[in-house]
């Protein structure tokens, strides 16, 4: 448990993991409350306008507003509906992206659970998303939310495989599996991410635009396993309404928000870990150490947060088919092909 | 692409069971109270029904108990996003009826305020087009540009959607003195902000992707459907009623008519359709730099309004080009001050029609993108 200051603060073994567990749910619940008034406001900056202004000084309590709002709302279960599984599918989707922040690494000295397969788990429990997803549009007994369940059952199971091979090279590329190690690995100036080809001699010139675009690979298909911009069909509204969460109003559907936000901030941190250093500082010792750890981790996955944002506001979306080819013809090709270069790669050094 | 397409789609080996969708009327893409009864096999579109009437107000009847004048107000009501250019085929085919010889003056204002509102109508289809595909943005920055046009619209005519302006012989109310300075404005307002669209959704990568080879409507089968507009011209034929029949002061002016050429797709795609639409509010803008340089400053904009109209007995269709498409007025007077009846012909209708053909083999997200690119109103449909 050296990976875990919060151990060593509190004696007492079952309180220290009450603590340790509510610090990321206390984390989650300020973020999506930070990223939901960031979406406003990064979209408003986008389209010329001021975004939401009457609540607090600048609008910043706007995201406080539309929580208590959705708590208030009536809470319909329609008729026809399967109530069980209606009823359990947005915390289903909520459990999946808290789990994940179960192996987040944070700083040095602070990790919920610092176990050795935490990029396996991360990836298992990122899955989770599309059990929510499928079990509330079929639960809901609405053709919309069926064809965007469907829709988004076939995109997140396409999109695993590249990214699940993005993952499979990195960790070729360290060695290991267990976070914590993993951003030791790249400990040292910024040149040492993995972006950038990780520790290494000059002749780690030849595998750079392989991790380079192993990055890219991940990063779109991040997105697509989030279901945000270009490939938010699933919820695509202008064809089929609101997709699997059509049927759902009042705390469930704010649920589903919360868990979508929530997922937003597990994706960025992964891309934090596996490419750009996690908790390391981009500049060498300065400002290095486990406080500094945790500014230096948030502000690469808050960037991450910002780019979805930003993409969201920015781009069109794709067509189902589109999609399936993007995945299958351009990135399951191309990630199979950094998967063998870097592996060749980490096998030479 | 095309060829991916005709995999995908071909591939139908898995006998599923179809299912009917209705899209509408309550929905956020179907442009109003539009219902598509729609039947999906899988995501593909089998079968395309569309049902209209949600809107009806019993236009043709009501203007059968109005006055001349008084049935300006509902026509308006029709396509409510480009009123300015509804009104005056039904104005011109009662100054014609009446024989009614309108000062220079007004002839201008109203090409000009049609022209604008051509504009207008124009940045509304594609912002819808684009928000059908995903894109938030470029909807915002053409809502943006399209209060300046309504701003001078609700100075001159005291309303912002209709208008009411045009009455038969003259206009309700003469322009405000820098009308001219106003209109210029917009033009060099709405050329920085096409060029930004272009390159933010237009000629985006995505948007392509999505528009290009989507909806071909063959240029015999929009001629077999009596398509007008864009619509029309989308798919390569070189029909304006502006250029073809010149109304009006049109003949005096330097334009060219927009039709689409399939730069990345096929001819008659809806990315066609909608480029279209986007090069017409350029040409738009150069008729009025052209109008605002020859319009007259001095001129009584209400000397031939007649103090009753009383339309001779007989019959007359007239026409005028809408943003949208032809749009003309069958009114037929049996001597009185209320018309006998009156038929408009109403573009989007037409257009609609074309739908249920385009659509079929194309994916439930291709049909909502095919609908923007038609570019109906449904108050226009269902009047």
């Amino acid at each position: 448990m050296e990976h875990n200051f919060i151990y060593n603060l509190i004696n007492n073994e079952v309180i220290a993991i009450i603590a340790i567990s509510l610090l990321p749910l206390i984390f989650v619940l300020i973020y999506a409350l930070i990223a939901i008034l960031g979406e406003l406001k990064i979209a408003s900056f986008v389209q010329e306008r001021l975004g939401p202004m009457r609540t607090g000084p600048w609008g910043i309590i706007q995201p406080v507003a539309e929580v208590v709002k959705l708590i208030q709302k009536e809470d319909i279960t329609p008729s026809a509906a399967d109530k069980k599984l209606f009823n359990m599918a947005p915390y289903i989707m909520f459990i999946g992206a808290y789990a994940a922040f179960a192996v987040i690494p944070f700083s040095s000295a602070f990790v919920p659970a610092n176990i050795n397969v935490g990029l396996f788990f991360l990836f298992a429990v990122g899955a989770f998303a599309i059990i929510g997803i499928v079990m509330g549009g079929w639960a809901s007994n609405n053709k919309y939310s069926l064809l965007g369940a469907m829709r988004s059952a076939s995109q997140i199971i396409s999109y695993e495989i590249p990214a699940g091979i993005a993952l499979l090279t990195i960790a070729a590329l360290a060695g290991t599996l267990n976070l914590q190690e993993l951003i030791e690995a790249q400990s040292g100036w910024f040149w040492n991410w993995f972006l950038f080809g990780g520790d290494g001699s000059v002749w780690k010139i030849f595998v750079l635009p392989f991790t380079f675009s192993l990055f890219l690979i991940f990063l779109v298909s991040s997105l697509a396993e989030t279901n945000r911009t270009p490939f938010d069909i699933p919820e695509g509204e202008s064809e089929i309404v609101a997709g699997y969460h059509t049927e759902y109003s009042g705390i469930k559907f704010a649920m589903f928000f919360f868990a979508e936000y929530a997922n937003m901030f597990v994706i960025s941190a992964l891309i934090t870990i596996l490419f750009l250093g996690g908790w390391n500082s981009p500049f060498g010792e300065f400002l290095g150490g486990p406080i500094w750890g945790v500014f230096w981790f948030i502000i690469k996955a808050f960037f991450f947060v910002f780019v979805q944002i930003w993409l969201r506001w920015t781009l069109p979306r794709l067509r189902v088919d589109q999609l399936m080819y993007m995945s299958w013809k351009v990135l399951v090709p191309f990630s199979f092909l950094c998967f063998f270069a870097i592996s060749l790669w980490a096998m030479l050094k | 692409m095309s060829e991916r397409r005709r995999i995908e789609f071909e591939y139908s080996g898995v006998d599923t069971e179809r299912m009917r969708v209705n899209v509408g009327p309550q929905h956020p893409s179907t442009h109003g109270v539009l219902r598509l009864e729609v039947e999906l096999e899988g995501e593909i579109v089998t079968e395309v029904i569309p049902h209209i009437g949600y809107l009806h107000r019993c236009f043709e009847k009501h203007a059968e108990a109005m006055t001349y004048p008084q049935v300006i107000p509902y026509i308006d009501r029709m396509d409510y996003i480009s009123s300015m250019n509804n009104e005056w085929p039904y104005v011109m085919a009662i100054e014609k009826m009446c024989d009614i010889k309108i000062p220079e003056k007004v002839e201008y204002i109203r090409l000009i305020c049609a022209e604008l509102n051509r504009i207008a109508n124009h940045q509304i289809a594609v912002a819808t087009f684009g928000l059908d595909a995903g894109a938030f943005t470029p909807f915002l920055y053409l809502f943006r540009d399209r209060e300046w046009i309504l701003n001078v619209f609700e100075t001159i005519s005291g309303g912002r959607l209709l208008y009411n302006y045009y009455c038969v012989g003259g206009l309700r109310n003469d322009v405000y003195p820098t009308f001219k300075e106003d209109c210029l404005d917009i033009v060099r307002q709405v050329r920085a902000t096409n060029k930004e669209i272009m390159d933010l959704l237009v000629y985006n990568y995505i948007f392509v992707e999505r528009t290009a080879k989507v909806g071909v409507l063959p240029p015999d089968v929009a001629i077999n459907y009596g398509c007008s507009g864009p619509v029309l011209r989308g798919s390569g034929n070189a029909f304006d009623l502006r250029r073809s029949e010149p109304y009006s002061i049109y003949d005096r002016f330097d334009f060219d008519v927009q039709i689409g050429k399939g730069e990345v797709g096929i001819v008659g795609d809806s990315w066609d359709r909608n480029i279209v639409r986007m090069n017409e509010m350029e040409e738009s803008c150069k008729i009025i730099e052209q109008a605002v340089a020859q319009m007259p400053n001095t001129g009584d904009v209400s000397e031939a309004i007649p103090k009753k109209v009383r339309v001779p007995k007989g019959e007359i269709y007239c026409s005028a080009e809408n943003p949208k498409g032809e749009l003309g007025f069958y009114i037929v007077s049996d001597g009185g001050q209320k018309p006998f009846r009156v038929r408009p012909r109403a573009t989007s209708f037409i257009n609609l029609s074309v739908l249920p053909e385009i659509s079929k083999g194309y994916m439930i997200a291709d049909l909502v993108l095919i609908l923007g690119s038609i570019d109906i109103v449904l108050g226009e449909i269902d009047r």
